[in-house]
C-alpha cells in the first residue's frame, strides 16, 4: 500500500475553558482517495481540518503531510493543501477574478490566467468573473470558495461541508466537480451532514464523535460489515408461535403475530437472498402473506446506529 | 530565512486595490480635512501670526499637520486591513497559506505605508496652494516620512489584531493619537511653552516625531533630530518584536 498523503497521530485539541474538541485522533489518508468524515455537530470535524490547515494550534500530537512534519515544514506542505471552509467567508466587494488571482498569488504560484479561466469554466463561474462576490447567490459564492481553493492546484483538498445550504441540483453538480478533481489525482477530505453525499462519493468513511474517531473503513466494507437487510412481511393470519421451518431465520413476530420481521444479511445483497428463501419457506409451511417490504440499511442507518451505540455505552 | 515574494506581493496588491476602491475615504477625506486646516490656520490666522523659530506660521504647521494625517491614516489603514479579514472570517485563507510573519507584514504594512506616502505627497502638494514653503532636507524628509509610516502601519497592525470590536479599532487613533499629535507641537513650538509645561510636553512621544519632521523641513526642531530618529526606530523595532511574538503564539489569530 502507498504511503499516506496525510498521517495524523495522537492529535489532541483542548480549547480554553477545557473543551476537548479532539482526543488522541489517529488517521491516515491515502493518496487519490475521497475520504468522508462524518459526525454530528461539535464532533470535532472542523477542528481536525483546522489543525491540519494551520487555523487551530494542536495541544498535542503530530501531523505529517506529504511525508513532512507540518509543525516544521509547514511552508512547503501548506503550498500543496487547499481548504474550502464551511462559512461563506469571502471579500464581498472583490470581483470573482481578482479574488481567485489573489489566492493563486498568496499560495506562491505565478499568475496564470489560463489556469484561472479553466477553474472558473469548470465551476460554471466564467460569466461571473467580473461580478462582485456580494452580487452572487449563496451557491455561486460557495463555488467561488472552491475556485479560490483550487487556484494553487492543491494535491490535498479539504472540503468542510461543501454543499451546506446548496440546492439539490447544485449539490449534484458539485459532486460531479469533486469526482472530476479525484480524476485529476487530487486527494479529497470532506466533512458533510449529508450522509447521502458520503455514500455517493467517498471511497472511505470515518466516523467521529466527541473528538474521537469511532471507525474508519472502506465504504463498501463498512456497509458489508455493519449493513443489514430488513424485511417486513404482513401475514394473512396471525401466528402464535414461529413454526420450525421459519424459526431458523433471523425473524421475530410483531403486531400481535400479524407481522413477521426479518433482520439479517450483510447489506450487500446477502439479506435479500435470505428473504427470498424465507418467502419460499413460508409457502412450504402454508403461511400466507399479504405484503412484503424489503429495505437495505444505508450508510445513514449505520452512522445513526454507531452513534446510538456509543451514546448508550 | 525563507521569503515568498509572490505571497507578499499578492497581499500588497490586494490591500492597495482596497485603498483605491475606497479612495474617497482613504485619500480624499484626509486631504479635504488637511486643506481646511491650511485655510483656517495657515492662510487666515497664520497671516496674523508672528513667525515661529524664524519660520512663517503657515509653513511652520505643515510638518505637524502632515504628521497628524499620516499617523491617523496609516494606523487606521493597517488596523482595518487585518481586522476586516478577522471579522469576516476570510483570514482563514491567510492562515492556511504558506506565508509567515515576513510576507504578511510586507504585504499589509507595506501597503499601509505606501498609502501613507501617497497621502503625504498629496498633502504637501495641497499645501503649496495655500502657503509658501521649501523643504531644507528633502531626502531626510522622505526617509523620515517612510520610517514613521512604516512604524505606525506596524502599530496599526497590532491594533487590528488586538481589537475585537469596531469601537476598539477606533479608540486608539481618535482618543490617543489625535490628541497627542495636537499637543505634540503641531501648531506651536514646545520651546514656547512656559515651564513646567515645556518639560511635560516632552513626555509625549509624538512631540519627538513632529519635531523630527519639522527639522527635515526647516532645520529647526524642539529636540535633536538624532533623538527623534532613534525614538522612531526604537518604536519600529518594538512593533516588529510584538508582531513576531503574536505570530509565534497565534494570539487572536489561531485558536
Amino acid at each position: 500500500m502507498s504511503e499516506p498523503i496525510l498521517s495524523i497521530r495522537g492529535l489532541t485539541k483542548t480549547y480554553k475553558g477545557g473543551t476537548r474538541a479532539l482526543d488522541s485522533v489517529d488517521l491516515d489518508i491515502r493518496p487519490g482517495e475521497i475520504f468522508a468524515l462524518l459526525g454530528p455537530n461539535g464532533a470535532g470535524k472542523t477542528t481536525l481540518i483546522g489543525a491540519v490547515c494551520g487555523l487551530v494550534r494542536p495541544t498535542a500530537g503530530t501531523i505529517t503531510a506529504f511525508g513532512q512534519d507540518l509543525s516544521r515544514d509547514w511552508r512547503s506542505a501548506r503550498a500543496r493543501i487547499g481548504l474550502v471552509p464551511q462559512e461563506l467567508a469571502t471579500d464581498m466587494f472583490e470581483t470573482v477574478w481578482r479574488a481567485i488571482a489573489y489566492s493563486q498569488g498568496l499560495f506562491g504560484k505565478p499568475y496564470n490566467a489560463a489556469r484561472l479561466e479553466e477553474i472558473l469554466k469548470s465551476l460554471s463561474l466564467w460569466d461571473k468573473k467580473d461580478a462582485q462576490i456580494r452580487a452572487l447567490s449563496g451557491g455561486m459564492k460557495r463555488r467561488v470558495l472552491i475556485a479560490k481553493a483550487l487556484a494553487h492546484e492543491p494535491e490535498l483538498l479539504f472540503l468542510d461541508e461543501p454543499t451546506a445550504g446548496v440546492d439539490v441540483e447544485l449539490r449534484k453538480d458539485m459532486w460531479q466537480q469533486i469526482a472530476a478533481l479525484k480524476q485529476r489525482g487530487v486527494t479529497i477530505i470532506l466533512t458533510t451532514h449529508y450522509i447521502e453525499e458520503a455514500e455517493e462519493m467517498a471511497d472511505r468513511v470515518g466516523i467521529i464523535q466527541g473528538g474521537r474517531i469511532l471507525m474508519v473503513d472502506e465504504k463498501a466494507a463498512m456497509m458489508e460489515r455493519l449493513g443489514t437487510t430488513e424485511a417486513v412481511i404482513d401475514l394473512a393470519a396471525p401466528l402464535a408461535v414461529l413454526p420450525s421451518e421459519i424459526a431458523a431465520f433471523p425473524v421475530e413476530l410483531g403486531e400481535g403475530g400479524t407481522r413477521l420481521i426479518y433482520r439479517g444479511g450483510n447489506g450487500q445483497g446477502g439479506g435479500r437472498a435470505q428473504v427470498a428463501q424465507l418467502t419460499q419457506a413460508l409457502t412450504r409451511a402454508n403461511i400466507g402473506y399479504t405484503s412484503l417490504d424489503i429495505h437495505d440499511s444505508s450508510l445513514e442507518d449505520i452512522f445513526v446506529g454507531l452513534l446510538g451505540e456509543k451514546e448508550a455505552a | 530565512m525563507h521569503f515568498n515574494f509572490r505571497s507578499a506581493y499578492a497581499i500588497y496588491r490586494r490591500e492597495m486595490a482596497r485603498a483605491f476602491r475606497t479612495a474617497f475615504q482613504s485619500i480624499l477625506a484626509p486631504v479635504l480635512t488637511t486643506s481646511l486646516y491650511f485655510v483656517v490656520f495657515g492662510s487666515v490666522i497664520g497671516a496674523r501670526m508672528e513667525p515661529v523659530a524664524g519660520v512663517p506660521y503657515g509653513a511652520f504647521i505643515i510638518p505637524g499637520l502632515l504628521m497628524l494625517t499620516l499617523l491617523g491614516e496609516t494606523t487606521s489603514n493597517a488596523s482595518f486591513g487585518i481586522y476586516m479579514p478577522r471579522f469576516t472570517g476570510t483570514i482563514y485563507e491567510l492562515l492556511s497559506a504558506p506565508v509567515g510573519v515576513a510576507e504578511t507584514l510586507t504585504g499589509f504594512v507595506g501597503a499601509a505605508a505606501t498609502k501613507g506616502l501617497i497621502l503625504a505627497a498629496i498633502i504637501l502638494g495641497t499645501a503649496t496652494l495655500f502657503v509658501d514653503y521649501q523643504i531644507k532636507y528633502p531626502l531626510l524628509a522622505v526617509v523620515y516620512i517612510m520610517l514613521v509610516a512604516a512604524s505606525f502601519a506596524l502599530f496599526g497592525f497590532i491594533l487590528g489584531i488586538w481589537a475585537d470590536s469596531f469601537e476598539k479599532l477606533g479608540i486608539i487613533p481618535v482618543l490617543i493619537l489625535t490628541p497627542l499629535t495636537f499637543l505634540g507641537g503641531t501648531f506651536y513650538s514646545i520651546r514656547d511653552l512656559p515651564a513646567p509645561w515645556d518639560a511635560v510636553a516632552l513626555a509625549n512621544p509624538i512631540a519627538f516625531l513632529v519635531s523630527g519632521l519639522r527639522y527635515s523641513f526647516y532645520g529647526t526642531s524642539d529636540v535633536p533630530i538624532a533623538v527623534s530618529l532613534g525614538l522612531t526606530l526604537g518604536f519600529l523595532a518594538a512593533c516588529v518584536i510584538v508582531i513576531t511574538i503574536i505570530f509565534r503564539t497565534g494570539w487572536r489569530l489561531r485558536e
